[in-house]
Order: C-alpha cells, then structure tokens, then sequence
C-alpha cells in the first residue's frame, strides 16, 4: 500500500499480524504505513462499530502497528478480529515527541502506554540516544514491551508493579525519582500513561527543572482540528492537532489536567 | 482601510465570524479563536433546549475538496451552555451569536427563551440541519410555512435580539422561503448551512464510512452554491437584510465574493483545518490586499456589489 499522508479519509487496511501481549492487550499489524512518528495518534475505524483515537505502537514505513486494551465497545469488538480483515485507518494526526541524536532520554510508560514509548526507543536508541526505559503496571500480567525493550541497543529497562510483583513494588515515577537522585539527569523525560501518572511526571520534572514531553488523551471525533471536541481549558489548544503531545510548560498552563476531560457532549467528567 | 461594520447596533471590528460546529464546544476555543485566530465573531454549535446525543464515528471526514460531517448535533443543553457562555461574557473580546435547534416550532421559541439571558448578540435559527432529519423529517428550511413558523415562536422569544435564520441550499427555492421568514419577522439570514446530504462508501469493506451513512457537505467545492444562494436571500429581500455568508470560504477573494453576492458578514468554517486557527487574520489581511489594490476604503462597499453592477448594467 502507497503511504498517504495525513489522510483525513479513512481506508480499510488487512490485519497482517495479531499478537495477543496480555488478557486484555492485543497487538495488530497492518499491510500499510501511514508515516507516523513516535506519539503522533490515528483514528481507527471499525467498519460498523465506531471509530476511536489510538496511538501508533510502531511505524516503519512498510507497516503500522497499534497496541490496544479492549475497554470500550470498539476495542472489545477488534480484539475478537482476525488476521486478514479489514479495519479502518486514517492520520497520522498531532504531534510527536522530539528529540536530538545522541541525548540521554527517560521514557515514563503506565500500562499501554509502553508502545509508544517503545516506538521512541526504538528510534531513539538507533541515534545513539542513551535510554531508561520505565515501565509500570498494576502486577507482573500487565506488564508490556519488556522483552522489545530489552533488545534495543544503549537502553536500560526498569520494571516497576503496584503489587511487587516484578521491580520496584510501587509507580514508575518513584523509579524516576531514585533515578534523579542518584545525580543521573537525561536530557528529556517522556511520557505516556495514565493522567494521574502524568502530572506526577509534570510534578517531578519541574521540580527537578529537566523538560518532559507527555501524551495527554481527550475524547475525539475528527481527529485534525474541527469539531473542538479535544480543546482543554483555559488555553483552547485541541489536542489532536497542538497535541496529544505535549511540553510540560505548556502541561502545567492546562487547568484540568489530571482533573477533568470531556465527553462526546463537552460534558466535564472528573478523572 | 476600513473592515468594521455595525449591524443592528452591533459593531463587528472586521466580517470574519467562527461558523457554528466548529471549535464551538467551549469558552477556552472561543476566545482562542477571537484572541489567537482574529476572528470577528463567534458562533456557538447549535444548543438543544434538552440533552441530544449525536452519532458514532466516524462523524467528520475530508478530502481537500469535501468535508462531510454528520456530527448529529450533539449538545448538552442550555445548563451547560449558560456555563460556557458566562465564563466567555466575562471577557467577551468579540460578539456572540447563539445558535439553536429544535424538533419543532413551539420548542424553537423555549430554546430561544432558554438562551436570552446569556445576552446573545445575535440568535442563530438552525432550520437547516442535513443531520437530524430522521427525527422530524424533511428540515424546516424545506418549507415556506414552516420556516415561517419557527421565525415568528423564535421572534416572539426574543425580544429585542436580532433572529438570524439559517437557511438550506437544498431548499427548491431558497428565494421563497427566505422571503417567508423576512415576512414573519426575521433580521438576517445565514447562508448556506451544508450541502447535500453526500455519500462516501469504503472501497474494501463496501461500506458507508460516515456511521450516519450520509453527511451534510462543506468545503471549498460548495462555494459556488453558497455565492447563487446569498444572491438570491439578498434579491428576494431586496438587500434590506443583513447576511451571514457561509460556504466554502477559504481567502479573502472567497470573502469578497460572497460580499457581492450580498453578505455583510462572512462564516469561516471547514478551512480552520487547512490553513490553522488563524484562518480569520489571514483571510481579513487577504481582503484588505485587493481593497488596497483596487481603491476600496470600506468593506461595506463590497455588500451586495454585484447586483448593484447588474441593476446600472
């Protein structure tokens, strides 16, 4: 499949590949490349169902991949879905994390947000960037990328569980903080997770004055900047175009951050 | 080079206005969209006298050409509008124009009743949503008598705000119903709202891809529509009537041309996603470009030029 820039009209692409990472996570490849960049998101059309933002898990420029946690009505209903079907794509949309070779990163990832996080390191390490990779989940199960993570060159792999159950019994940022502490200071910190993981990575970050990227998350319908659904208060940024990544000094502007996001009415909805 | 108008005792610093649907939701996107993107007034999305939930994706699709959208009007009421709308009063850096919906003509006038004491600088009357037809079948704006009959519940409501109704380039004759809805009342006209409804099937799953199937059509491609529709709201009321021109804008030379169909003031709308958020300041400075060239002072000057070229012709 030729690859189609910013396409603002979905296609239907063939699964090529399905890899099933934990109980509720699942991997797929498709026969296309949309072009994405680390962080940058896609809308992803199930034919009949609904069509729902995803972050791109890896983008080569021969084939796209996402890794999902079925939770909704259109995750539950691709996880059942089989190599060789059809699903929709159209992006990619928004920003992505930026970097310059050779600097010493540290990637932040809670549950699924390790894809993205591993799509960095993947391109990151091969411009000789140093990495610490954090990855955090609830238990040992729901850990993902570990063994991706591990394969990539100048890359150190901290695993962190809320349980104990593997690494550090506790959140990832706790591993970022002991990081700090022992006088290490990247360049960056990225992250990507759940909010509440975000504003203690903004939190840390600032105080520790080292700047981090993180990738907010807010209901979507058109994906590039019209229907205004994404706009976070006060600043009225839409976050599929001046986001979903995005600087921490521009993180700590955004008043509901970590407090609300907005459903499909515009309805604030507590985190 | 002057860009303000005053219209109904409401001045306008240039005639670039936020179109309705678009970066409507909040007070933060209005006041970007003032603040950031220069525009000269804003048009909430249309606000339903009670919750109206709208369709599944996919709901907003484009081309470079098209954009269909069949968003299904979702709102969450006039509770949260009053929310939204209280905190942009505050500051209010530019005019406000509130755009309502109904499913009938008595519930028109609520909802405009519900909105009054947000202090809307302008009511908008959506007759003319593609989106929600299932629900009440053919849109107002199809119908001389209906249309009519929504502008005088809405009149009646309003008081002294001006009612602008927003009309359907699918009617068989815009002509008709907007002289109709002038002689029940109404003080403007928005022209045109979307075109069709359109169609757009995926050639691999053979499916629709908009969930609603079909999707009301914006763009560049539906300006030469929106040119002969403002022409003909503008003759049929004998350009007495201020009007909203909305349809495809995406220069300051589709500005222009609108304005000699007969608007005064110009919606911007799907190009937001083409040329950024400050499509309004771009399009203001590209007007000001070819009035400089062409020795016009006033933008005013531009409001109906054409039929007045015709009638000396």
């Amino acid at each position: 499949m030729p690859i189609s820039l910013q396409s603002r009209l979905p296609r239907t692409y063939r699964i090529v590949k399905v890899r099933k990472e934990t109980a509720m996570v699942t991997s797929m490849t498709f026969d296309c490349s949309l072009g994405a960049k680390p962080g940058q998101f896609v809308m992803l059309w199930v034919p009949g169902v609904d069509e729902v933002p995803m972050s791109v898990a890896y983008d080569d420029g021969k084939n796209l991949r996402i890794t999902f946690f079925a939770v909704g009505d259109t995750t539950k209903t691709l996880a059942t879905m089989k190599k060789g079907d059809l699903v929709g794509l159209r992006g990619p949309f928004g920003t992505f994390y930026e970097w310059e070779p050779k600097q010493r990163l540290a990637l932040v990832a809670g549950g699924y947000g390790a894809s993205p996080m591993y799509f960095v390191a993947k391109e990151a390490s091969a411009q000789g960037c140093a990495i610490d990779a954090i990855v955090g989940a609830r238990s040992k199960d729901h850990l993902l990328y570990l063994d991706e993570f591990k394969g990539l060159p100048n890359t150190t792999l901290h695993v962190a569980t809320d349980d104990g159950s593997q690494g550090h019994k506790g959140y990832n940022v706790d591993v970022l903080k002991q990081l700090l502490a022992t006088g290490e200071r990247p360049n960056q910190v990225f992250a990507c997770g759940p909010e509440r993981m975000l504003v203690a990575v903004s939190e840390v970050t600032a105080e520790a004055k080292i700047p981090s990227q993180l990738s907010l998350e807010r209901y979507m319908k058109c994906g590039y900047g019209l229907c205004g659904n994404c706009t976070v208060d006060p600043l009225g940024i839409r976050l599929c175009v001046e986001g979903p990544v995005v600087k921490n000094e521009t993180a700590r502007k955004i008043a509901e951050f970590g407090k609300y996001h907005r459903d499909d009415l515009g309805k604030k909805q507590a985190f | 080079m002057n860009l303000s108008q005053t219209i109904h005792g409401v001045t306008f610093e240039n005639p670039t206005v936020l179109a309705s649907g678009i970066l409507g939701i909040t007070a933060s996107s209005w006041m970007r969209v003032a603040a950031e993107g220069g525009a000269g007034a804003i048009t909430t999305k249309s606000i339903w006298l009670h919750e109206h939930k709208g369709h599944r994706n996919p709901t907003v699709i484009s081309t470079d050409v098209w954009t269909l959208n069949a968003v299904g009007v979702p709102d969450a009421g006039p509770e949260k509008a009053k929310e939204e709308i209280g905190a942009y009063n505050k500051k209010k850096p530019v005019p406000l124009i509130v755009n309502i919906i109904a499913e009938s003509a008595a519930n028109y006038g609520k909802t405009a009743e519900a909105v009054l004491p947000l202090k809307p600088d302008f009511l908008e009357v959506n007759i003319s949503c593609p989106n929600v037809e299932d629900e009440f079948g053919k849109p107002f704006a199809c119908s001389a008598p209906d249309a009519a009959a929504v502008t005088k519940a809405v009149k009646k409501a309003a008081g002294k705000v001006p009612v602008f109704i927003k009309l359907s380039p699918q009617a068989l004759s815009i002509a008709e119903i907007a002289r109709a809805c002038a002689d029940a009342g109404a003080d403007g006209f928005t022209a045109i709202n979307t075109v069709g409804p359109g169609m757009a099937i995926d050639l691999r799953s053979r499916r629709p891809i908009l969930s609603n199937r079909v999707g009301g059509m914006s763009g560049p491609a539906i300006k030469p529509i929106a040119v002969r529709c403002i022409a003909d709201i503008y003759a049929a009321t004998g350009g007495k009537l201020p009007i909203i021109g909305t349809g495809g804008v995406q220069s300051g030379e589709d500005a222009i041309e609108l304005m000699l169909a007969g608007a005064s003031l110009i919606g911007i709308g799907t190009a937001v996603w083409k040329r950024g958020i400050d499509v309004f300041s771009k399009v203001c400075d590209e007007i000001k470009e070819f009035c400089a060239k062409e020795g016009i002072s006033d933008v005013a000057e531009l409001v109906g030029g054409m039929h007045k070229t015709i009638q000396r012709t």
